[in-house]
């Protein structure tokens, strides 16, 4: 269970000033749900999902933010990931030199560690990675690539996906990881994530659009608008916001 | 100038002609100083206090080395302390005498006659049209209580269309000079793929001078990675005497505390068409410092020279530093010739997205470290060469990280 309560966090800008972006986030998403936020582009769900994770560029200024009992803001970001946070990026980062194989076997083995389990042998890794890339339909030589070098926009969010199912995260923060998809990848990504509902996982998936939805059924939708939590609803709130936009919103908040 | 001290730079008693001139050079010469333009950087008063003794040859056993129990197979050339070992060896150098190139300048460059003076060559060639494979040249510096100069010397001759690949590793224990000279000379359309790894003791001097001369159409890839030494220089000649003669250079070094690393390179693109890309990795922890200086001579005769030159610089602390000069001459007027530095700390994105994998920071940071340093090995074909190098900068990220 993940639990925000009036999330307050602020940017420097280059001339040193403060700019509060999240202005009070109220949100829980109970074990087992999905939810959805979507909002306009510059409301703060990036600034949101990148908070979660502990980026150190955002000043968190007031309010908690609890997984499973655990205050994740108080924890490292390797920590917060080995509690059970995953967040796929919206913009995933390359990592020149850095083969995609051993980065995610570094990752999985660096959070097994954390939580007192054995370490995963090369093979037996690479029978999980096999196996995993298979159900998303990747091409196997991803695993021999530099992380996201050369990937095309869609290879890199199918590469996120590949680390959530390898890491099988409690609750996982999708940031527009349907931007830059087409209909057959997005439809892969659904299933990615379908895969792993359960009672034992939530997420919480970021889109600026509906059509994702029609494959992630959410649980509930939270519309986020200049740093606030301004409508909830269920998944009808998507499909009235894809007819009616977000202005109308904007302006009601 | 500043003549060296030591008496491990006297001439031995049964010296050559060639070495008794070479003595006279050395004598007018003496060790370079930052006044010498080509040494503004790096400085060598650590290197004339000290007192070298001629390196004895050593029968030694071979120290326990990863690079011999990882590649058993490879046909190899042993020198321990400049003297080859046959004992260890399972190739021999070819017969010293005519026919092995004369590109080094020893008359210019006072660690070239340094090195005549003592050295004993070893040849090898290989006949034109021949394929020789990969060799394995490890060329070991083991000081015991005093320091010694050892003074390698190799030559390579390539004839037209021969190919080698030559794994060229040096390392070695205690206090000592290591100051080789390699001669290079490929014959038109012959290829050397040249692998070099330097693991030199942590109170070591390495100076590597390397001269080449490429024939038309010849190819010379070279990935040269420094990563031990307390002072190192590796200063490479290149001539493009043929047309279309390509040069390729994948230089690297990581270095830490107050480690001194000096890549400098000075090509000749003398005849049309030739291609030259040179990239430098540098990464520098603590007080270490790197430079590169890069110079590029196009001949008026070299049209439609393409010329490629980067210095990249990772700064792992605020007390590191990097010295970059490019130098570009260029007298013919069709020519394509670039040059570019960049220099930063590890980058803040790429940190925080490895973090948030569960990766804790010093990991990710050494894996970012690795992956800069690793970009060229993915050239190498062959695994266990690569594992050779992968291994020796997992050595050197532990010094880094540390
Ligand atoms: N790294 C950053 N540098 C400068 N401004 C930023 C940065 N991250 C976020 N912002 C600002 O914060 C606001 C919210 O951005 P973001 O969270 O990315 O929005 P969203 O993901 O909803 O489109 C925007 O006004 C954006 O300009
Ligand atoms: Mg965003």
């Amino acid at each position: 269970m993940l639990e925000i309560r009036d999330l307050h966090a602020t940017i420097t800008d280059a001339e040193g000033r403060s700019l509060e972006i999240l202005r009070g986030i109220d949100l829980a998403v109970p074990d087992g749900e999905v939810h959805a936020i979507m909002g306009p582009n510059g409301a703060g769900k990036s600034t949101l999902a990148h908070v979660l994770s502990g980026r150190d560029f955002y000043q968190v200024t007031a309010g908690s933010a609890v997984l499973d009992g655990v205050d994740l803001l108080a924890m490292a970001p390797e920590q917060r990931a080995a509690a059970g946070l995953f967040l796929a990026f919206q913009y995933p980062v390359e990592l020149p030199g850095v083969g995609n194989a051993h980065f995610l076997r570094t990752a999985l083995n660096a959070q097994r560690r954390a939580r007192d389990l054995p370490e995963i042998d090369a093979v037996q890794f690479l029978k999980l990675a096999r196996a995993e890339i298979k159900r998303l339909a990747m091409p196997e030589d991803m695993l021999k690539r530099q992380v996201n070098v050369g990937f095309s926009g869609g290879e890199k969010k199918r590469n996120e996906v590949l680390q959530m199912g390898l890491l099988r995260p409690r609750l996982a923060v999708l940031d527009e990881t349907d931007s830059g998809l087409d209909i057959d990848a997005l439809r892969i990504v659904a299933e990615g994530v379908n895969a792993l509902r359960g009672p034992q996982f939530s997420a919480l998936v970021i889109t600026h659009y509906q059509r994702l939805l029609d494959y992630i059924v959410p649980d509930r939708v939270h519309v986020l608008a200049a740093g606030r939590i301004v409508r909830s609803g269920g998944p009808e709130l998507a499909r009235q916001l894809e007819v009616e936009g977000y202005a109308a919103i904007e302006q009601a908040a | 100038m500043v003549a060296a001290s030591g008496t491990g730079f006297a001439l031995p008693p049964a010296a050559s002609a060639a070495a008794r001139a070479a003595a006279a050079h050395f004598q007018r010469l003496g060790l370079p100083t930052p006044r010498a333009e080509a040494w503004k950087y790096t400085n060598l008063r650590g290197l004339g206090a000290v007192d070298f003794a001629p390196a004895a040859p050593s029968s030694a056993p071979l120290p326990d080395l990863p690079v011999l129990a990882s590649l058993p197979g490879l046909p190899r050339l042993v020198f321990v302390n400049g003297h080859h070992r046959p004992d260890l060896s399972n190739v021999a150098p070819g017969p010293a005498g005519p026919g092995a190139p004369a590109l080094a300048r020893p008359e210019r460059d006072a660690f070239a006659a340094l090195n005549t003076m003592f050295a004993t060559p070893s040849p090898i060639v290989v006949p034109p049209g021949h394929d020789a494979g990969t060799v394995l040249r490890l060329s070991l510096t083991l000081a015991g209580s005093d320091p010694i100069a050892a003074h390698p010397r190799q030559s390579l001759t390539l004839g037209a269309g021969a190919r080698l690949t030559l794994l060229d590793v040096s390392a070695g224990t205690g206090a000592y000079l290591h100051n080789e000279v390699l001669e290079i000379a490929l014959g038109a359309g012959a290829h050397l793929t040249h692998l070099r790894l330097q693991e030199g003791s942590a109170a070591a001097f390495a100076i590597t001078t390397l001269y080449a001369d490429l024939a038309e159409g010849a190819g010379y890839d070279a990935l040269s990675f420094t990563l031990g030494a307390a002072l190192s220089r590796t200063e490479a000649h290149v001539a493009l005497s043929g047309a279309k003669a390509r040069f390729t250079f994948d230089a690297a070094q990581a270095l830490t505390a107050h480690q001194h690393g000096d890549i400098t390179t000075v090509l000749a693109h003398d005849a049309p068409q030739g291609r030259s890309r040179q990239t430098i990795r540098n990464v520098l922890a603590q007080s270490a410092r790197g430079v590169f200086q890069g110079r590029i001579d196009v001949a008026r005769a070299a049209q439609k020279t393409d010329g490629y030159q980067m210095n990249h610089a990772l700064l792992l602390s605020a007390n590191a530093e990097i010295d970059s000069k490019p130098e570009l001459r260029i007298n013919a007027d069709d020519v394509k010739c670039s040059h570019g530095a960049t220099v930063g700390e590890l980058d803040a994105d790429q940190i925080f997205y490895l973090r948030s994998r569960g990766i804790p920071e010093p990991e990710a940071r050494a894996m970012l470290i690795r992956g800069f340093l690793a970009e060229p090995l993915a050239a190498i074909a062959e695994a266990p060469i690569r594992a050779v190098f992968d291994d020796a900068l997992a050595r050197a990220l532990t010094g880094l990280t540390a």
